[in-house]
């Protein structure tokens, strides 16, 4: 078997789902991860897939189907990444203000300086709103109080606000 | 607690994100201060004038002024209600029993959110007028009061969201 990275974007309608994952499936694929949403009208979906065709042979079996739909696929191979585990202390990030280019590169940026790792990311346009909301693991020796005040005056310098605080993980 | 003894409240209009008065904290005022008394009316007339709306802080009709009203009386999620109020110079004294909830804004129309907030609080201030009152209450009520507390602190919901996937485009408007 083969891993697989499939991605899909464009017009949003009923059944785009079912259309490639149902061709995915009689290629023998198997869905691992995924996600799948709509931004700004778009759909988008995100796959890993193990299946016994190479990429190429995928493909071309998802290309009509997607064309089809109005949707752009994509399909490479992949290698088995083993999953790091928690490297330190879960953390959410919250920036908003008025929008502007270069919000979401000058924030990650910093995080990433400061040896963060960005788990997973989502950014909302409304109206005149910007919203990105970040979880973030940061490395257990990471001075929280410290890179909370360089977000706090980067923010400053966008023009936005943000906020840094440990994400809630206690489970039932 | 007694709103009826206001003067005449005026509907303002309501700021919205990425207003910058939303992410100030607001000062300490004069309970006694006609344009104190003055703005609890207004925020009362605006919070009544708007859908759904219970609660209302000063920084979402452009005042940096710690004060905001409350009303979850007619909420179908509220247990205990102390009714229509207003709170000036608010401070949380007690919280307790964390749950996560689902919020939305006035100023920030088009999303809701996941927040964790204290279902049991305790809360004191003064009335428009200086009597010193403390609010013990519960639920959702006391999300209420912690929401429009966040807001006199220069905060709004979207600070305090549980994850990258716990903000929501809003699907119904009141």
């Amino acid at each position: 078997m083969r891993l697989l990275a499939v991605t899909a974007i464009g017009h949003d309608r009923p059944g785009v789902i079912a259309a490639i994952t149902g061709a995915l499936a009689e290629l023998g694929g198997n869905l691992e991860d995924s996600t799948m949403t709509i931004l700004r009208g778009h759909f988008a979906m995100m796959l890993i897939v193990s299946a016994p065709a190479p990429p190429d042979a995928v493909e071309r079996v998802l290309a009509p189907v997607g064309a089809d739909l109005g949707l752009v696929v994509t399909v490479r191979e992949v290698t088995a990444e083993a999953s790091p585990g928690p490297v330190g202390g879960p953390h959410v990030l919250t920036v908003h203000g008025a929008d502007r280019p270069g919000i979401v590169s000058a924030v990650t940026r910093l995080v990433a300086d400061h040896g963060g790792n960005v788990t997973d990311l989502t950014t909302r346009l409304a109206g005149e709103l910007y919203l990105l909301i970040a979880e973030v693991d940061l490395p257990p020796d990471t001075d929280v109080v410290e890179l909370a005040g360089r977000l706090a005056g980067l923010a400053k310098e966008l023009g936005v606000e943000a906020s840094l605080r440990p994400a809630e993980t206690d489970v039932l | 607690m007694d709103a009826s003894v206001l003067p005449p409240g005026r509907v303002l209009p309501v700021v919205r994100a990425p207003a910058h008065v939303l992410s100030a904290p607001a000062v300490d005022v004069d309970p006694a201060d006609a344009a104190v008394v003055q703005l609890a009316a207004d925020l009362l007339a605006t919070m009544d004038a708007s859908p759904g709306c219970v609660g209302l802080a000063a920084p979402q009709v452009d005042v940096r002024w710690r004060v905001f009203c409350v009303d979850a009386t007619a909420h179908r999620k509220t247990r205990t209600s102390h009714g229509r109020f207003v709170l000036v110079n608010p401070k949380l004294v007690e919280a307790s029993r964390w749950e996560k909830g689902r919020e939305g804004c006035l100023s920030v129309p088009d999303l809701t959110g996941d927040v964790k907030r204290a279902t049991r609080v305790v809360m004191c201030g003064v009335t428009p007028g200086g009597e010193e009152v403390v609010v013990e209450t519960d639920g959702f009520e006391a999300r209420a009061l912690q929401h429009e507390l966040d807001h006199v602190d220069g905060l709004v919901f979207l600070d305090r969201v549980a994850g990258a996937h716990a903000v929501f485009p809003r699907k119904v408007y009141m």
